[in-house]
């Protein structure tokens, strides 16, 4: 019979999903490591915005000043289009037979999802750090203190960590490759550019500055920037309101806000999938 | 419950919208024994695997997989089963060692344990050399070795294998049978499904011949024969015009009158005196002065099945055609089995020509 006895421990269920998710995520790193195509089109993307903006829109927003108020924005931009990674992996997981065989484990039904935000959370590390040197290249200086600095990567990759289980949460209900493609990029375009991440609020139509204003990617860029220090030129001044003049409090929460929703809504889509 | 019985089933029902996959099967597969489940594409076979080995649940009835319900117990039942199938597959950019480490880790063992694991799984399957390429660049009998080794890593007490050889040639299906033949030797209970007669027959103690969701036979291998009535032989003379003298030669060899095909200008009796029969048709014919372009003996096909459980024949076509012929018998006497031949087709004129087909 079974030397071996692998009855789930219920008690640690919890313990159990961090594990076989960090599992799950060293999968999805092999993957990547050997689809080079899918690692550089998630780096090309956010340095063709970098050059895009700097140097097309750079000029008549500010020139230096400018370049150095927009890398914080592009940021926020770069982790939330990452998101569509995370629908097109899981959703390709599916495609692939990956998520029956997972689902046919004794494992924690949560772990397969929390793995692919984990490794994509890697990728978005790898992404921030290449348009950071790409920042530095075009004149973007941190100019806070360590502490500070810090504090501001580590808000951003939380936001894309909250970013990932939205993209996660499309990716499950696409259930293909091609659906998810397309499903889980064009929201990106009205969530990153209806917001303060790389011109100014002031200049938008009633309706659309409010949007934007709390637009938690606004939050994130602007929570990002007052963490390094960088100060925006007259041309692209926030407004004074309460989500800007709270960037960092306010981002923090709509972060925590959206892995709150989007988490059980993700794992609770997975779970469908048993009912066809 | 009883303790004999690894996998019961009673009246699965699933629908997809307003199609039945399943309207009712019941399935009893005593420990340690081996079902096959028979059937066409589209038969509910695939959707049996998934009720029973919870990646799916049912509308009604119910299932107990080593003693666990499906439905209540899912955890306790994955624990205990092993699964292979073509959508419960090994990741193609991971390397064989890497795909079962991976589902080792995922089983609850160490990182030691599981790459130790790993590595025998590895031996067992004949996979040591390919053990370090990635497995998308796999041959189909590696791929669905390396599948089989995968549904094996917790030791299961049930391994259900959906399809292990569609798709494979014959080398493949040939070592994929090995695996499942050691894997029976072990003792545990198999459920596998197959579009193939002669695999349920090789592979299984017993066969449930499944069809538009419900079981419509159930019985050994020999048992479903005998309600099929053994095998045919196909004669084609060389003038067509004989084939009226052909058949009436042919009488005493079967039960049945011989069957005229007009259209491929065959003549098939069905008989289950092997390869003497074939021995006997031919001297019948030399006697009579008959030439013969071709002589084919072929098992029933699963379309002989149908034909003879439900009296007709509305199959959806099988995805693709037979195989070619394999080998001619390696004797006069022993029928060998080959992978490849009885698959269900719709053309009547090829159907008779499986394995054993030669020109005298």
């Amino acid at each position: 019979m079974a030397a071996l006895s692998f009855a789930p421990d219920p008690a640690s269920g919890s313990v159990r999903t961090v594990r076989d998710g960090l599992i799950i995520a060293w999968r999805n790193l092999v993957n990547l490591r050997r689809t080079p195509g899918a690692v550089i089109t998630a780096l090309v993307q956010p340095l063709m915005f970098v050059l895009l903006l700097a140097y097309v829109f750079g000029g008549s927003l500010g020139g230096d000043e400018y370049r150095t108020f927009l890398i914080g924005g592009i940021f926020a931009q770069a982790v939330t289009f990452n998101a569509s990674f995370t629908a097109i992996g899981l959703a390709g997981d599916m495609d692939r037979g990956m998520v029956d065989r997972f689902r046919a484990l004794p494992m924690p039904r949560g772990s397969v999802i929390l793995g692919r935000t984990l490794s994509d959370l890697t990728m978005n590390a790898v992404t921030l750090t290449v348009t950071s040197l790409c920042g530095l290249l075009i004149g973007w200086r941190v100019e806070g203190t360590f502490t500070e600095a810090a504090a501001g990567y580590l808000l951003v990759l939380l936001f894309a960590f909250a970013m990932s289980w939205v993209g996660a949460t499309i990716g499950l209900l696409a259930r293909s490759v091609e659906v998810a493609q397309s499903a889980g990029l064009i929201w990106l375009f009205p969530v990153t550019f209806v917001s303060g991440a790389f011109v100014s609020i002031n200049s938008m139509p009633g309706p659309l500055r409010v949007v934007a204003e709390w637009n938690p990617v606004s939050a994130t860029a602007t929570a990002a920037r007052s963490l390094f220090g960088n100060q925006a030129p007259a041309t692209v001044a926030p407004p004074e309101s309460w989500p800007v003049q709270h960037a960092t409090v306010y981002a923090l929460l709509c972060a925590l806000a959206v892995i709150a929703v989007f988490m059980p809504l993700a794992v609770s889509r997975y779970r469908r999938i048993a009912h066809g | 419950m009883a303790d004999g019985e690894a996998i019961v089933a009673e009246g699965l029902t699933r629908r997809f919208g307003d199609r039945y996959a399943l309207r009712g099967i019941d399935l009893r597969v005593p420990t340690g024994s081996v079902l096959g489940l028979l059937g066409p594409n589209g038969a509910g076979k695939t959707t049996t695997v998934r009720i029973l080995s919870t990646l799916l649940r049912a509308d009604e009835g119910r299932a107990t997989v080593a003693g666990r319900d499906v439905h209540d117990e899912p955890a306790a039942v994955r624990a205990r089963i092993g699964l292979s199938g073509q959508y419960a597959a090994a990741d193609e950019r991971l390397t064989a060692r890497e795909n079962l480490y991976l589902v080792s880790r995922l089983y609850g063992m160490s990182r030691k344990t599981a790459r130790r694991h790993a590595t025998e799984l590895l031996e067992r399957f004949a996979l040591t050399e390919a053990a370090d390429r990635t497995s998308g660049g796999f041959s189909g009998g590696m791929r669905r070795r390396l599948d089989l080794a995968g549904a094996l890593v917790s030791r299961p007490t049930v391994v259900f294998l959906d399809e292990p050889t569609t798709g494979l040639d014959p080398r493949g299906r040939a070592d994929t049978w090995r695996a499942v033949e050691e894997l029976v030797a072990d003792g545990t209970t198999v459920l596998l499904t197959t579009q193939y007669l002669e695999e349920a027959d090789h592979l299984a103690d017993s066969i449930a011949v499944i069809d538009h969701g419900t079981v419509i036979a159930h019985g050994t291998a020999s048992e479903l024969k005998a309600a099929v009535g053994g095998e045919r032989i196909t004669i084609t003379p060389i003038d067509q015009a004989a084939r009226a003298s052909v058949a009436e030669a042919l009488t005493d060899l079967g039960h049945h009158q011989p069957d005229i095909d007009s259209r491929t200008g065959t003549v098939t009796v069905v008989t289950d005196r092997g390869a003497g029969a074939l021995r006997q048709a031919l001297e019948a014919l030399a006697a009579v002065r008959i030439e013969v372009r071709d002589v084919a003996l072929a098992p029933p096909t699963l379309d002989d099945v149908f034909l003879a459980l439900t009296g007709n024949s509305q199959r959806p076509a099988a995805e693709s055609a037979p195989p070619p012929a394999v080998a001619a018998p390696e004797d006069g006497s022993e029928r060998s089995v080959q992978p490849g031949n009885g698959q269900l087709v719709r053309a009547r004129g090829r159907r008779r020509k499986g394995a054993h087909a030669w020109r005298p």
